[in-house]
């Protein structure tokens, strides 16, 4: 533990700290570009420049190991002089454009140079001006705004693990640029908006619409996947103006997933924003009097059996527990929440839980990957296996779709057949899973989602048990969800109850009733005959066969609660108030079992939560992962040939808000398509 | 003067034969076994003896740097580099004995290599050297079927392997950081330090990068004892060194000589004299392009070596001569070198990719005189901003011609302003 | 705007430059064939009339599986890397101090008034294309050209224009100085390593 000294202040640090960490322990503010904690140490500002004793030259301190007996000056005058000068050649060639500049009022540089620049400029000669490179449809680029600093390509190649994107020519003509100036292919682009400490890279669609001194900044959960990144929604008025990141060093560490921060503009369309009946084959608009007299009509004296609600990937927890009880009221065993009928087993939490923990993949020394596709699946949890592979020693195997995930790993197979042989013990990598530690594996929905799903998750369950996936201080067990609403429908009992029907059997057109509560990735070929009541925010497959539609709240609209795929209750709080006449979900579901006579017992979401919390007690821990208890589950039973596929066919375009999405429909056009049709798999 | 019986470089001029015949001829490879035998701490102690300093410019000793590699590897291998990528403005010395003597440098290889425990010796050639490379590439085939390196090496019983790696154009090649970046097929940025070479080199193992001079007077060295050679010049800068004598003079030429040797007479005596006679002389760089000019009144009686220069608050570098007679636009002269760094700046940090094109473009109106007398003191600010800033000693390099054009030359400086200004004015 | 050409034809090494190619990926450590990207680039843009297209840059890259991006930065980084077609005669001159105190500038107005060319451009004929570069390294045999491979030395306005008539006519005139002198010797001869050393 070296001790140091850092103006005049003596302070001990974890060995392998840096000089610049050193000083901020010890309360001095060192100034950086180039530095981030989270990239590898690049030095190239010169802007933490510190005075060290016995030292000719200033040190950067953000590269130089603390060492015992340091004595570091970091405000003495050679220090301001050396930060004054980097600051001086920092803007010599800046274009200083703040006035039309997005980043302008959380610029890096603006506000440095406030505290470290001198005010005035000596330089006469002509500024540099540089071409504006194609980054893709989300990053904008203004290039002779960039200082440098590279932490943008030190992110793609080391977090995103893309190797698009780096700095051509040398000297004062160095730029940045992707290959070709080919748009960034990757799910973590929009990081490098973040990163950037200038406003050389800005976001496309934010592009001129606000600046950050506008903006409301409500702090939220993303419900786009089931990550559950933590999320700052920037509103204006009644308008969400950006998405960005907030640090959650357990979740999405201070990174965001694209489609997660750019599918904002599908917000403010295609939307749901009165009720609507079904008259004379087409829908109406209809007051909210009129679409409940509709509902309470048909289901008058209807038995419970005849009805069945179907919970969506979208659907909060608040909502999800009203919808329960209201069947429950009407008599219905007839509920899922599993729109694709994964075989997801409720007999025990840790069956469909990610047991290990997001930040759990650090400790991990092993992992077999089934049926899933991460990095489309949960981008943000690939990249948390990248940095655990990036750290060596964490072999990786996947059997299933055969696709780029940004980190080497053994391709086992397409299949179950190869499942099983693992399971039996047959392949080598269960050797591997065997002498490892901490060994993982992670299912996907593509491996549940089908009809021998049941058998498949009873093959991994195998794996778990026999090669020591599970003990007393380690559970390797994983079920990745793609849906922010699957793991609370399972918490709150959103699974047929005794004689009810799957939401495969729902949609068969068998019921007179079927609720629908924002579901949409589902086949609705079939309900000509079933009345079909869909609430929701968006007019996608669910409300084009609807009887009745209750315009619902979108995830920035209203106070919600959603379980992520480790299990993690996490609150999303209200951005801004839902478009018209749309209304906070549980709420409709209140006024709705008023009018049928069942009214939920509930008036406040204070005591709708303290509902949750009896039917499933972690309700109650928010922001926590509870350890869940691991027994029985699954059933053993025939497997089938047929390989596995991942549910997301197309990253950009898998929940109502992104297809509502004129950004997201770019991404697709300019990222997916190019991948389908060059591989053929387009049909 | 040197005699020739000490002179290290005796085909320096390619009138002998370079091959491995001709080597042997000249006493190259003759029983390096029994050098080798010396072992490890012989040759580093004996190398630190006889007090050579790098001869890449920076004059680190040699023997002290070999003495910094690990004694025992823990796993990983060690390697030897040699830094061939001569491109500081004036010096074209390693060319010479890449060309000529290729097997001094390569016998210089097996026994420096062997003395720091590296199972090779990776030389990176500038790419310019097109013929050099050819010649070296064939010595190094010669040396292999000869036994001479690869398995047991001259009957050492110690395995040494050597390769040439051609640049492609890229003067920070030179530094020894930006040389490994560059070896492992990466663009040449300077690496932060530490960790040093030493430690963290080539491909992530224990490295030294040396010049080829060093490396080529080492077997030489050790054949004729470190007494002989710290025998030669004054304490501290001792042995022989190639000089390169360019620009102004008669007879613009390589020479191995004495270190400490005068300047004046190491350009009288081989180079023919300044162009118009000593008191034609304006200028002199006394050691390549980065270290700051000197006035004639200060080479009148300089020694050529690192602390005479030093204290002359100039350098001897690579002992790269540049001399510039009275006709010379010393203005101009160092707006060329100006644009050199620019052109050859790396552009990995702020000060020197910023600073280098600023430096050059002032440099250019004071070239003309289009400029304010303040703007004199502005460009020695800034280039005080550079110096000590930057990642690498480019920065340095770029800043310290200019503050010795500013040291020395001032009055000739404002004088272009004031005229340029009159002639406007008229 | 891009710097890479692409000429729509595919690149790939002859066979004799496969096996060339070889053998500079074996002078590195296993798993280090990054490191053979420079002289790949060299071999590739050899047999490829002396510059690099895009199909080239991506097919060294093919070669050593790394990534074009990694290419790319080499090839704009180093300066003896051509991304555009040069003259069969591709011209460097040495404009740093040592050749300019010797007068470089007057071989500048050489290539402007005889060939017609300034920095950077190609005569009509695609004989020759004109590149100033920085210091060349024989400083003492200044000012230098160097010509394809081979370095011109000791030149002046009237041997330079010499050289390149017979270029221009096929012919291809010794490298080196082109004064009377043996290498970096001193002019008329040497003041050092006159004694008959032992076997020289």
């Amino acid at each position: 533990m070296p001790t140091l000294t850092v103006d005049g202040v003596e302070i001990t640090v974890e060995p392998g700290t840096t000089v610049l960490q050193a000083c901020e322990e010890a309360g001095a503010e060192i100034p950086r570009f180039c530095y981030h904690e989270r990239l590898s140490i690049a030095g190239n500002c010169r802007m933490c420049l510190v005075e060290m004793e016995k030292s000719p030259k200033l040190i950067a301190s953000c590269a130089m190991p603390a060492g015992d007996g340091m004595v570091i000056h970091t405000n003495s005058p050679k220090v301001k002089e050396g930060r004054e000068g980097a600051m001086e050649f920092l803007l010599i060639n800046h274009p200083l454009d703040c006035p039309i500049c997005d980043q302008g009022g959380e610029c890096d540089l603006q506000d440095q140079s406030m505290t470290y620049g001198s005010g005035t400029s000596r330089y006469h000669e002509l500024k540099r001006a540089v071409a504006e490179k194609n980054m893709g449809p989300l990053i904008k680029t203004t290039m002779t705004r960039c200082i440098h600093c590279t932490r943008c390509i030190r992110f793609a190649t080391e977090v995103a693990g893309v190797e698009d994107l780096g700095a051509i020519n040398r000297g004062e003509n160095m730029e940045i640029t992707t290959y070709l100036e080919q748009a960034l292919d990757s799910e973590l682009s929009g990081n490098i908006i973040d990163l950037c400490p200038v406003g050389a890279l800005t976001s496309k669609p934010y592009a001129f619409t606000a600046r950050p001194w506008e903006l409301s900044k409500t702090e939220s959960i993303d419900a786009l996947d089931a990550v559950g990144a933590n999320i700052r929604v920037d509103s204006r008025g009644q308008e969400v103006m950006r998405i960005l990141p907030r640090l959650n060093e357990d979740i999405n560490e201070e990174w965001l997933a694209d489609r997660s921060r750019f599918s904002y503009d599908g917000l403010k369309t295609q939307r749901l924003d009165t009720p609507y009946v079904r008259k004379d084959g087409k829908l109406q608009a209809a007051s909210w009097g009129d679409a409940f007299e509709a509902i309470a009509t048909k289901l008058d004296g209807l038995d419970g059996a005849k009805i069945g609600a179907i919970a969506g990937d979208l659907a909060c927890a608040e909502s999800m527990k009203a919808l329960k009880d209201l069947m429950d009221m009407l008599g219905s065993p007839n509920i899922d929440c599993r729109q694709d009928s994964a075989a997801l087993s409720t007999e025990t939490r840790g069956a469909y839980l990610f047991n290990t923990t997001i930040a759990g993949i650090e400790e991990a020394d092993a992992l077999l990957i089934v049926g899933s596709n991460p990095r489309h699946e949960a981008a943000l949890i690939n990249a948390r296996i990248r940095k655990r592979w990036k750290m060596g020693g964490f072999p990786i195997a996947l059997i299933g779709e055969q696709l780029d995930l940004n980190y080497k790993y053994d391709y086992l197979g397409a299949g179950p057949a190869t499942l099983k042989e693992v399971a039996d013990g047959k392949h080598s990598f269960a050797e591997t899973l065997k002498t490892a530690e901490r060994p993982m594996i992670i299912v996907g929905q593509g491996a549940l989602s089908r009809s021998d799903g049941a058998a498949i998750l009873a093959l991994a369950k195998k794996i778990a048990d026999s090669f020591g996936l599970v003990s007393d201080d380690w559970n390797g067990f994983n079920i990745l969800h793609t849906a922010a609403a699957r793991v609370g429908g399972l918490d709150l009992g959103l699974v047929p109850g005794e004689g009810g029907k799957s939401a495969k059997e729902m949609l068969d057109g068998s019921l007179d009733v079927l609720f629908m509560l924002g579901a949409d990735e589902i086949d609705t070929s079939r309900l000509e005959k079933s009345f079909v009541i869909y609430q929701g925010s968006h007019g996608d497959a669910g409300a084009s066969v609807a009887d009745v539609i209750l315009p619902g709240a979108a995830f920035t609209e209203k106070d919600a609660t959603w379980v992520n795929t480790e299990g993690r209750v996490q609150l999303g709080r209200r951005a801004i108030f839902p478009p018209g006449e749309a209304r906070e979900d549980w709420t409709i579901l209140r006024a709705l079992s008023e009018k049928l006579g069942k009214t939920l017992p509930y008036n406040t979401i204070s005591e709708l939560r303290q509902k949750m919390a009896e039917a499933a007690p972690h309700f109650a821990e928010i922001d926590q992962v509870t350890p869940a208890p691991w027994g029985a589950f699954g059933t053993e039973g025939a497997i089938e040939d047929t390989p596995f596929v991942s549910p997301v066919t197309d990253y950009y375009l898998t929940n109502p808000i992104s297809r509502a999405s004129r950004i997201m429909a770019e991404c697709s056009a300019t990222f997916s398509k190019v991948k389908s049709e060059g591989t053929g798999t387009n049909g | 003067m040197l005699k020739d019986q000490d002179r290290i470089f005796t085909n320096l001029y390619g009138i002998h034969d370079w091959k491995l015949a001709g080597a042997k001829s000249r006493g190259i490879w003759d029983n390096t076994k029994a050098l080798i035998e010396m072992g490890q701490d012989g040759i580093i102690d004996a190398m630190k003896e006889s007090g050579l300093r790098g001869r890449g410019g920076a004059g680190f000793p040699t023997g002290l740097k070999w003495s910094f590699m690990p004694k025992e590897s823990d796993g990983r291998p060690s390697y030897l580099v040699v830094n061939a990528d001569e491109s500081e403005p004036g010096t074209c010395k390693d060319r010479e004995i890449m060309r000529f003597d290729p097997h001094r440098l390569l016998e210089g290889c097996l026994v420096a290599g062997f003395a720091m425990r590296a199972v090779a010796a990776y030389i990176y050639i500038r790419g310019e050297f097109v013929q050099e490379a050819i010649n070296l590439e064939i010595a190094i085939q010669e040396a292999y079927a000869d036994g001479l390196i690869g398995k047991n090496a001259a009957n050492s019983g110690y395995d040494f392997d050597i390769y040439l790696h051609r640049g492609a154009g890229a003067y920070i090649c030179g530094e020894e950081t930006a040389l490994i970046e560059s070896l492992e097929g990466n663009k040449g940025q300077p690496r932060l330090k530490p960790p040093f070479p030493a430690n963290v080199g080539v491909w992530g193992c224990p490295s030294t990068v040396n010049n080829v001079e060093s490396i080529a007077v080492a077997p030489e060295i050790l054949r004729r004892g470190e007494g002989w050679f710290s025998g030669l010049g004054r304490p501290n800068n001792t042995g022989t060194k190639l000089f390169c004598i360019s620009g102004h003079v008669n007879k613009p030429c390589n020479v191995e000589e004495e270190m400490g040797i005068p300047l004046k007479e190491l350009i009288e005596k081989h180079a023919g004299g300044v162009r118009g006679g000593w008191d034609n002389l304006l200028a002199i760089i006394p050691g390549g392009s980065s270290v700051p000019l000197l006035p004639k009144s200060i080479c009148d009686d300089i020694l050529m070596d690192f602390d005479s220069l030093r204290d002359a608050q100039s350098g001897l570098g690579t002992a790269a001569v540049i001399v510039m007679d009275k006709s010379t636009d010393v203005i101009r002269a160092i707006e060329r070198l100006s644009h050199f760094y620019k052109h050859e700046s790396c552009g990995q940090c702020t000060p020197c990719r910023e600073g280098t094109g600023w430096m050059w473009r002032v440099m250019q109106r004071l070239v003309s005189g289009d400029a304010e007398i303040e703007e004199i003191d502005m460009l020695i600010n800034v280039s005080k901003r550079i110096e000590g800033h930057t990642i690498c000693a480019l920065g340095d390099a770029a800043a310290w011609p200019i503050q010795g054009l500013v040291r020395h030359f001032r009055p000739v400086i404002e004088e272009r302003i004031k005229s340029r200004k009159a002639a406007r004015a008229a | 705007m891009s710097q890479v050409i692409e000429t729509g034809k595919a690149f790939e090494f002859t066979p004799e430059n496969i096996e060339k190619a070889k053998v500079f990926i074996a002078k590195y450590p296993e798993g280090r064939q990054q490191s053979a990207v420079m002289p790949l680039l060299d071999l590739a843009q050899r047999q490829n009339e002396n510059w690099l297209s895009k199909e080239a840059l991506e097919y060294v890259g093919n070669f050593l599986d790394i990534p074009y991006m990694r290419v790319l930065e080499v090839a704009t980084f180093y300066t003896m890397y051509n991304l555009k077609p040069v003259g069969k005669y591709f011209l460097q001159l040495c404009r740093t101090t040592p050749c300019w105190l010797r007068g470089s500038d007057d071989l500048e107005a050489v290539c402007k008034n005889k060939l017609g060319i300034s920095n950077g451009e190609t005569t009509e004929d695609g004989m020759f294309s004109l590149l100033e570069v920085e210091c060349l390294g024989a400083c003492v045999n200044a000012p230098v050209v160097q010509i394809n491979d081979d370095f011109y030395e000791d030149l002046n306005a009237e041997n330079f224009e010499a050289v390149l008539d017979k270029l221009a006519k096929g012919d291809v005139p010794p490298k080196g100085p082109q004064i009377d002198r043996i290498n970096s010797a001193p002019e008329g001869g040497p003041t050092t390593l006159l004694e008959k050393t032992e076997g020289a």
